[in-house]
């Protein structure tokens, strides 16, 4: 699909993360290029969820190396050690990175246009003039420029969605990860986040998507990523995976949702 | 137009519940008959009459009562109270945030300390700690940080700061726990969002989970301030003119002791009574959107009991 020979955005090499005794991840090797759509799929417990919230270091990881555009996530080396960073440099390399929550985690006590001006005011020092002409300008993009002065209780799940995704845009990213963004959505308010999400790929968004849409996937998607058991079981490009499953377990998988 | 508006408002105010439900004939019954109410009744108001012609009998001046209700002296001691509950009470809860966040810290050291701060404060008693404080310029006499500041200790420590550190310091410790309830109790998801968005552990406590906390928060610390009001009239034993102490300065000098008090209760009644209300409103307020129904207000609670009484009309 896209060219590799870039320096890719997500590299993971060996990944392993475990809870105390439950391996999560056990060994995934992976590589996303710029630009490209890349989607997760798989039975729940299969980690992918888990794996997702290791590239911005929400999780960290027990082995292997993960880096986001060349630069380790959570560490950095000198020489043939690794040092763990501070908790204000972890803050600085998530800045770049977007996160779309399963249960859009808003900020409740703050309006849809405060949520997204937030980070820009807080983190990058931005002045709240210009935020608000950002978060005004994202909000119209996703659909609700007339929803800003809405609290996210006041929205429907489709509408807190897409604010959500108006705020992860607002610090202007290089990747954005998203984590089952529509698996808490009445089915009928699904396809407003989709077409968001689509018109993001369109941009040209590095996206990291985690889904059970497996339309979503086939149409939009230029790679997926089919893992059990913490490991990636098959992967390729997402009409041949879908379509043509190689493994056993894939097809197993494919036949009860699709 | 005319005709359908009046059709509407005269089908509506029978026994219907609904707006367009079918009328209905409602059942007629006897009701069950609660004699064990109107017993218990008479029972509770005899006990009270009796209490009330004890007390009449009593060596009580009633009159001094109400002359020296509102005598300035007690007055004085009124605003010393209120005084000395608000500040002590800001003091607490500015404390109690501080030792709270400590607390909650991955720093192995600041989360002992605030163990260590809670574990004493909580686990001596509110009057030993102001007795301590108020005799802490016997062990040092000087209050010396070097070039900053020196002074002597007995001119620092005047009643009002041993009362406000005593109090204030004692009540940190149980703001603290009050506040890392309410911390607690913010989604994990909130804390994650802010964490995705680049936020600093800082920003995410200030900007994102304190305010959230706070819902859970305000409702326990009325209660604290409402028992801080009573707790406050302690520190008369430590030379603060607060209400007590104010009133029973005038009861040993005029031999009016008992009358003392029961001027002291009725203003300690009154204080309570003004704080808990605007707490009930408050807690209401802060119940929102977490309750399906609000619980009802003193003043339809007082209709409700009135009810109990009275033969309930049966399916109204």
């Amino acid at each position: 699909m896209t060219a590799k020979t870039a320096q890719p955005m997500v590299k993971a090499e060996g990944v392993h993360k475990s809870y105390g005794a439950a391996h999560i991840l056990r060994g995934i090797d992976l590589e996303v290029a710029p630009r490209e759509v890349f989607c997760l799929v798989g039975p729940s417990g299969s980690g992918k969820s888990t794996f997702l919230r290791c590239i911005n270091h929400l999780e960290r990881i027990n082995a292997g190396r993960l880096s986001v555009d060349g630069q380790l996530v959570g560490y950095k080396q000198k020489g043939d050690k690794l040092y763990e960073l501070k908790d204000s440099e972890v803050a600085a390399q998530r800045r770049d990175i977007g996160m779309v929550f399963q249960r859009f985690n808003l900020f409740p006590h703050m309006t849809a246009i405060e949520n997204v001006m937030e980070a820009p005011v807080m983190v990058k020092g931005e002045s709240k003039a210009v935020a608000r002409e950002r978060a005004i300008r994202l909000l119209d993009r996703v659909g609700l420029g007339d929803k800003g002065g809405n609290y996210p209780s006041q929205l429907s799940g489709g509408q807190q969605q897409r604010v959500a995704i108006a705020r992860a845009l607002a610090m202007e990213p290089k990747l954005m990860l998203f984590d089952e963004p529509t698996s808490a959505l009445d089915p009928e308010l699904v396809g407003d986040v989709l077409d968001v999400m689509r018109d993001l790929a369109e941009s040209g968004m590095t996206m990291i998507v985690v889904t059970h849409e497996m339309g979503f996937a086939r149409e939009v998607g230029d790679n997926l990523v089919f893992m059990d058991g913490g490991v990636v079981v098959e992967s390729g490009n997402p009409r041949d995976v879908l379509t043509n499953p190689q493994h056993d377990r894939t097809k197993a998988f494919l036949s009860k949702v699709l | 137009m005319t005709d359908k508006i009046d059709k509407g408002s005269a089908a509506t105010p029978p026994a219907g519940p609904g707006a367009s439900g079918t009328p209905y004939e409602a059942i007629k019954a006897i009701p069950v008959r609660h004699y064990g109410r109107w017993l218990s009744a008479v029972v509770v108001a005899a006990l009270l009459g009796w209490l009330v012609y004890a007390f009449s009998q009593g060596k009580v001046i009633w009159k001094t009562v109400g002359d020296k209700l509102f005598d300035p002296s007690v007055i004085a001691g009124l605003g010393n109270t209120v005084l000395i509950s608000i500040t002590s009470m800001l003091l607490g809860l500015l404390l109690g945030i501080l030792f709270a966040v400590m607390r909650l810290s991955k720093n192995p050291v600041t989360s002992f300390v605030a163990w260590l701060y809670i574990w004493f404060f909580r686990g001596t008693p509110v009057y030993v700690q102001l007795l301590v404080w108020f005799s802490l310029p016997l062990i040092f006499q000087y209050i010396n940080l070097g070039p900053i500041y020196k002074n002597e200790t007995v001119d620092v420590m005047t009643p009002f700061m041993v009362a406000l550190l005593g109090l204030g310091l004692n009540e940190g410790a149980y703001m603290a726990e009050i506040v890392r309830a309410g911390i607690q109790s913010v989604d994990e998801g909130q804390t994650e969002a802010s964490h995705a968005l680049g936020m600093t552990q800082l920003q995410t406590m200030r900007r994102v989970v304190l305010p959230q906390a706070m819902r859970v928060i305000i409702p326990p610390t009325g209660n604290e301030f409402i028992n801080m009001l009573k707790t406050s009239s302690l520190v008369s034993a430590v030379q603060y003119t607060e209400l007590l102490r104010a009133s029973s300065n005038i009861g040993n000098t005029a031999g009016a002791i008992i009358e003392m008090y029961f001027v002291a209760s009725i203003w300690y009644l009154a204080l309570t009574s003004v704080f808990s209300v605007g707490q009930y409103y408050l807690e209401r307020r802060y119940a929102r959107g977490s309750l399906r129904s609000l619980p009802p207000t003193p003043f339809q609670r007082l209709k409700a009991n009135l009810n109990m009484f009275r033969r309930t009309e049966v399916a109204r």
